[in-house]
């Protein structure tokens, strides 16, 4: 344009305008918000306050960015999987390795830049929840990086299932505490985090594991993991010269997924989707695709799907993977569901297990339970894509956690590895 | 203002022109079982309670401690549900005003207006909701005050002085100061903040104030009034008792007896302004 016009017309703001993702108070669309006991209001007003003074410093943006190079290891590579593409004899398939990170998972970019803000913000202790325990042992790392003290909460089931993780974290100096309360389960560590930090709010920083939560969480873990989506444009730009035509993450409270999306959400012609965990199967009531099957409601802070009954009570989410095993979702991936931008789908427990199974025969890389739901959904979205086009799959974390699951469930079914 | 006071107001100034503090027991419906939380309203509304707070058991009671956790829990897993406490409380007659504890996401699910005209039916004269801060309750506010009930609002020991003032004056009914920083509980000692809180609080607001979370002892409530709080909102020590008790009716007669003595401790405290 040469000249404004006099009078403007009203400025309709693009839906993903990163000004509206979220608003000012939190909000995506409907979705978001503070759904929090008063006690914690002025907790995370400090803290929005203090992640939007320190994210926009330079010396902050410079100590992050060296400790993801030199700690994490960054940046991760994107992987062209020849074997898995011939494979399929569809389109080309890279893999974003988020697993070549340390501690093995994407989870590590986050729990890195919160505890630089707990540092900044003069919290010495630092709570945190987890699933599957990548994110418990991303921060117990960290914490022992930064001499935080560290208490991790995990539900006592899935202290069970994964049971080298809480090992792991111990070694490194956190407290683990088992959550007997509700289903045992990701969803009831997340509730019992919360109530530690309203018990001790005034001296201590919440490192939440997911893009889910009260604002200003959504935001900040996507801040955080946005490196993903920016290496991956640059990688492409030297690998081919170009976009992807297709990124394809798994999502339970989505952080992977919105890490490598985010970047590419102003770009039309990158299809995003994203894969929840089918569980048992979407017929059955043992699943975690709240995308899918859920409706509308409040958890854990924050407006979005949920896996819900007739009476708002949340359900028990089911999934091979504890990281996918959570009923609710980041408000983030309902706006975009809503607004038609990014795809759904689900993958089962026995999909997931082929997929490991596959890229570990064909690449010589054992992907997480998790990820291997993303990499089950080629069998469906390969046949539709053409030789030329591009698929990027978040690799977020490595399997050797996976390890005694996958075999007790093959054992179960009478096959071995 | 509403020309016509509500019930939970009128209440509040009754009490307070006999000079005298309000006692408000709460308890979680459905634990043990539905008949004796109906049971246990009524021998509350009998033995010195002057409003009374009924919990929603809720699959994730984020604000609650061990024990109401332990009773929703209970309460779930046979079966208790919103509709199923607000028919029973239809046909209940209690001279004290009733305020019906919920979290959120059971009112989403219902709608706002739905749960509104339900809980009018049921005769409850207030609302709390313990995940909703100011900045979310805007709609549920206007609703609840068309139709009027009251919508109280929390402040806690984390609030701002300036954000007290805008809580106290989006609240109605009272204002219920969350007494410490944690969750629902018994606690040995109250924290030694709260009446300097009180005060500030006092400064922001005419509305009548409540302090609940962490009273558990007749104790703990006279010092609550002598501080100058006009309610002391009494929830785990209620709900334990009708827990541990081995056969309802006798939990029925615990209850009776320390809401009494809840009671009679806050008749010790009169206030000279009245």
């Amino acid at each position: 344009m040469t000249s404004a016009p006099l009078a403007s017309p009203p400025r309709v703001l693009d839906p993903l305008d990163p000004q509206v993702r979220p608003d000012p108070q939190g909000r995506f669309g409907p979705f978001g918000g503070r759904f929090v006991p008063e006690t914690l209001m002025s907790a995370l007003t400090e803290l929005e306050e203090a992640f939007e003074q320190h994210w926009r410093d330079p010396g902050f943006r410079a100590e992050f960015h060296s400790l993801l190079r030199d700690f994490v290891g960054r940046p991760s590579p994107l992987y062209f999987a020849q074997r898995l593409t011939e494979h399929y004899g569809g389109p080309q398939i890279y893999l974003k390795r988020e697993d070549l990170n340390h501690t093995g998972a994407h989870k590590i970019n986050n729990a890195l830049g919160q505890a630089l803000l707990a540092v900044r913000m003069g919290k010495r202790r630092v709570i945190a929840e987890t699933g599957a325990g990548q994110h418990g042992v991303a921060t117990a790392t960290v914490c022992a990086r930064f001499g935080l003290e560290c208490v991790i909460y995990m539900g006592a089931l899935d202290m069970e299932r994964q049971a080298p993780n809480v090992q792991r974290m111990r070694l490194l100096g956190a407290e683990v505490r088992g959550v007997e309360a509700g289903t045992c389960t990701l969803k009831d560590a997340l509730s019992e985090a919360i109530r530690d930090w309203v018990t001790n709010v005034e001296t201590t920083h919440y490192v939440i594991g997911t893009v889910a939560g009260p604002h200003p969480y959504p935001k900040l873990v996507r801040a955080f993991h946005d490196v993903i989506g920016q290496e991956t444009r640059q990688q492409c730009q030297e690998q081919w010269g170009g976009l992807p035509d297709v990124l394809l993450a798994c999502v339970g409270g989505g952080s992977n997924a919105l890490g490598l999306f985010n970047e590419f959400v102003r770009d039309p012609g990158v299809r995003l989707i994203g894969i929840e965990a089918a569980g048992e199967g979407l017929h059955t009531p043992r699943h975690a695709a709240t995308l899918n099957r859920g409706r509308i409601g409040v958890l854990h802070g924050a407006m979005s799907y949920l896996l819900q009954d007739e009476e708002g009570q949340v359900q028990e989410a089911h999934s091979i993977s504890a990281g996918l095993d959570y009923p609710g979702v980041g408000p983030e991936h309902s706006y975009l569901k809503e607004i038609g931008r990014a795809e759904y789908y689900a993958a089962t427990d026995d999909e997931a297990v082929e997929a490991l199974l596959l890229l570990s025969r064909l690449e010589g890389i054992i992907p997480a339970l998790e990820t291997a739901h993303a990499l089950a959904y080629l069998k469906t979205l390969a046949p539709q894509l053409d030789p030329q086009q591009r698929v990027v799959v978040n690799c977020s974390g490595r399997g050797d956690k996976d390890l005694n699951t996958v075999f007790k469930y093959l054992q179960q079914r009478g096959r071995s590895f | 203002m509403d020309p016509i006071p509500t019930r939970i107001t009128a209440c509040f100034q009754a009490l307070r022109s006999r000079g005298e503090k309000a006692l408000i027991p709460y308890l979680t419906a459905g634990d043990p079982n539905l008949e004796t939380t109906f049971a246990a309203l009524q021998v509350l509304d009998q033995s010195g309670a002057d409003l009374i707070e009924l919990g929603v058991p809720y699959s994730d009671p984020l604000a609650d401690g061990p024990v109401i956790q332990a009773a929703a829990t209970r309460a779930l897993s046979r079966g208790v549900t919103l509709g199923a406490i607000l028919q029973g409380l239809r046909r209940l007659s209690l001279q004290a005003p009733l305020i019906l504890f919920t979290y959120y996401n059971p009112i989403h699910q219902l709608g706002i207006p739905n749960f509104l005209h339900q809980l009018r039916q049921a005769g409850c004269a207030g609302l709390v909701v313990p995940d909703l801060p100011l900045e979310e309750a805007g709609s549920l506010r206007q609703a609840a005050q068309a139709e009027g009930i009251d919508l109280i609002l929390l402040v806690a020991p984390t609030s701002p002085p300036e954000r007290m003032g805008r809580i106290a004056q989006q609240s109605s009914g009272f204002v219920y100061l969350v007494s410490t920083t944690g969750v629902t509980g018994e606690r040995a000692t109250l924290e030694k903040r709260i009446p300097a809180l009180l005060q500030q609080l006092r400064q922001q607001t005419p509305l009548p104030i409540g302090v609940g979370f962490g009273i558990s002892t007749p104790d703990q409530a006279r010092q609550i009034a002598l501080w100058g709080a006009d309610a002391a909102i009494v929830g785990s020590a209620f709900v334990q008792r009708l827990a541990k008790a081995s056969t309802p009716e006798e939990g029925l007669q615990q209850i009776a007896h320390f809401c009494r003595a809840l009671k009679a401790a806050l008749q010790e405290v009169t206030t000279p302004e009245c």
